[in-house]
């Protein structure tokens, strides 16, 4: 999928409409089955920028293009099927506890399923092989029947990276893949992931905090209080924009994990009222 | 009200309780707006023993003992109670035909719309349409339907599994509604991002995440259903409640102490049905 950005510029939904924009104007395009990776310090607008991608959120000034159509001028069922040939995986992956691996898996195909299909998944699952194959490139095979509150947390996150395999989307959006796995797991994620995407034709946008893998990527763009850094290719990302980007945030450039309150905590939720 | 005036010297400003006027207030208050109740509802206990009630009291118990056992009139009650069992159940289907659909219609959580920030006008519109209506469902108690369908159906359990239904499916459709919205919608926005259908975001997402949840609730429904369509037998809507009336007004206390009874078992045993559910689905 072509993706055309003209001075795109977007903020969180629960922002104030007129504070400064997580994501300042930004223009650039991205080919079709590109690979791209997108790094910066935490609170740099990388995940903002996933989302306004996604349509996810709308965009607070500029405009964006997927394959030549401006998203947000389309009805609303017509935006929910270009949905669906977009892949957002958020860094959290998005699994209910109680659901099973398989059903989890096979939720990436729901877009192009009709709802009775989808039901008839849920009685007895279609698409066993497909899920297990999809899992199987993650090394997760044996947990094809586990329940998802089962699984550690990296199991979990590859898990929700196998629901892309599962998708017929031409855009795969992902956020942080690597963020709870540890590095051997990480490189066998990543690899497959943008082995799975260029297989399928995809194009592949990632959010990363490992440098170091995000120099592999033919494309980096380097993003730093929501503007756009740099857009090098990866073996041209030198050590010396590196430190230029995490400047006072050396520590995450070192391959920590991301400050504490990156994410700020879920508020509190009103007890449910049982009397009538 | 005061601080005790047994201390010989008032203890020194920064030794007093400072939370101790806000307290004498509140109960001050409370006393304020009870006394009005009581002047309005009557509220006069001593006239329970004056000799003349006492004496109307004995009588009443003493025609309660002993309890009638009797093999026909035993079936009869046992039969009556099914009834009762049945009304509950019955009113309870019906309910959720009317809730489910109504929740998913009325619940934020699985709007398209909203993915993009603000909710459309046509869906908020229809979303608060629904809530208007399950409140109007469910404000009306059921014993007013109850009344309501005696007179269009006639006598019999049909008015009481009615009853229950239009009552319970507006309670249910809310508290579906409250549960599904306070539980995390991180899966279920996802699976819409990623361009599913609401009702597949339903069943994919929400639902596996609330099912134990619903499914207790539904469960304290229907033991609540079972008390309930008691009640609605004395306005003629068949089962126990029913026979109970027919025999306070034969002056029948033996007969109305077995009934009495046996509900006390049948709502114990619902409550342990329903207790051991609950704790199952959890």
């Amino acid at each position: 999928m072509h993706i055309s950005l003209r001075g795109l510029a977007a903020r969180h939904p629960a922002a104030a409409p007129d504070s400064v924009p997580a994501l300042q104007p930004v223009s650039l395009d991205i080919t079709a089955s590109e690979q791209v990776a997108v790094i910066g310090p935490s609170g740099a607008g990388k995940t903002t920028l996933l989302h306004a991608l996604a349509c996810a959120l709308r965009p607070a000034a500029g405009g964006l293009t997927l394959d030549g159509v401006d998203p947000w001028t389309l009805p609303v069922s017509k935006l929910q099927q270009l949905r669906g040939r977009l892949f957002l995986a958020p860094q959290t992956p998005p699994l209910p506890p109680r659901q099973r691996v398989i059903t989890a898996v096979l939720a990436g195909r729901l877009p192009r399923q009709s709802l009775l299909a989808s039901l008839r998944s849920l009685i007895y699952p279609t698409g066993i092989a497909q899920a297990e194959s999809a899992l199987t490139r993650f090394d997760l095979a044996h947990k094809l029947w586990d329940r998802v509150d089962r699984l550690s947390g990296g199991e979990r996150q590859r898990v929700g990276l196998a629901r892309a395999l599962l998708s017929s989307a031409s855009l795969w959006l992902v956020d942080e893949p690597l963020s709870s796995l540890d590095p051997s797991r990480a490189k066998l994620a990543i690899e497959t992931l943008t082995a799975a995407a260029r297989e399928a034709g995809a194009t592949l946008v990632c959010t990363l905090h490992q440098v170091d893998v995000a120099t592999r990527f033919p494309r980096v763009l380097g993003l730093r209080d929501g503007r756009l850094h740099f857009d090098l290719p990866g073996a041209e990302v030198s050590a010396e924009r590196l430190r230029e980007l995490y400047a006072q945030h050396e520590h995450e450039l070192l391959g920590g994990p991301a400050a504490a309150g990156d994410t700020p905590p879920p508020p509190p939720q009103a007890p449910v009222m049982y009397c009538r | 009200m005061q601080e005790p005036a047994a201390a010989p010297a008032l203890p020194s400003p920064r030794h007093r309780d400072p939370a101790w006027t806000g307290r004498v207030f509140w109960l001050l208050a409370a006393a304020v707006l009870v006394a009005p109740a009581l002047v309005a509802t009557e509220f006069k206990p001593w006239l329970l023993f004056e000799p003349d009630a006492l004496k109307a009291t004995r009588r009443f118990i003493a025609d309660f003992l002993p309890p009638k056992i009797e093999g026909e009139f035993l079936w009869l009650v046992l039969v009556e109670c099914w009834r009762t069992v049945a009304i509950a159940t019955a009113g309870m289907a019906l309910a959720l035909v009317i809730a489910i659909p109504l929740t998913l219609i009325s619940t934020n959580a699985i709007s398209i719309s909203a993915l993009g920030g603000r909710m459309h006008t046509l869906p908020l519109f229809v979303r608060q349409a629904t809530r208007w209506l399950l409140i109007v469902l469910r404000s009306i108690p059921e014993l007013v339907w109850a009344l309501v369908f005696v007179r269009v159906v006639g006598l019999g359990p049909t008015a009481g599994v009615l009853a229950i239904a239009l009552t319970y499916g507006g309670m249910l459709g809310k508290v579906y509604g409250e549960i599904l919205e306070s539980d995390e919608t991180h899966t279920t926005r996802t699976l819409l991002r990623n361009g599913a259908g609401r009702l597949q975001a339903f069943f994919y997402g929400l639902l596996p995440h609330s099912a134990p949840e619903l499914t207790s609730y539904t469960v304290y429904r229907w033991e609540c259903a079972i008390r309930s369509s008691a009640v609605l037998g004395f306005v003629g809507a068949g089962g126990l409640g029913q026979q109970m009336d027919n025999s306070m007004k034969m002056f029948q206390g033996s007969e109305v102490a077995t009934m009495l009874i046996v509900f006390m078992l049948l709502v114990a045993l619902a409550d342990q049905v329903s207790a051991w559910l609950r704790k199952n689905l959890a």
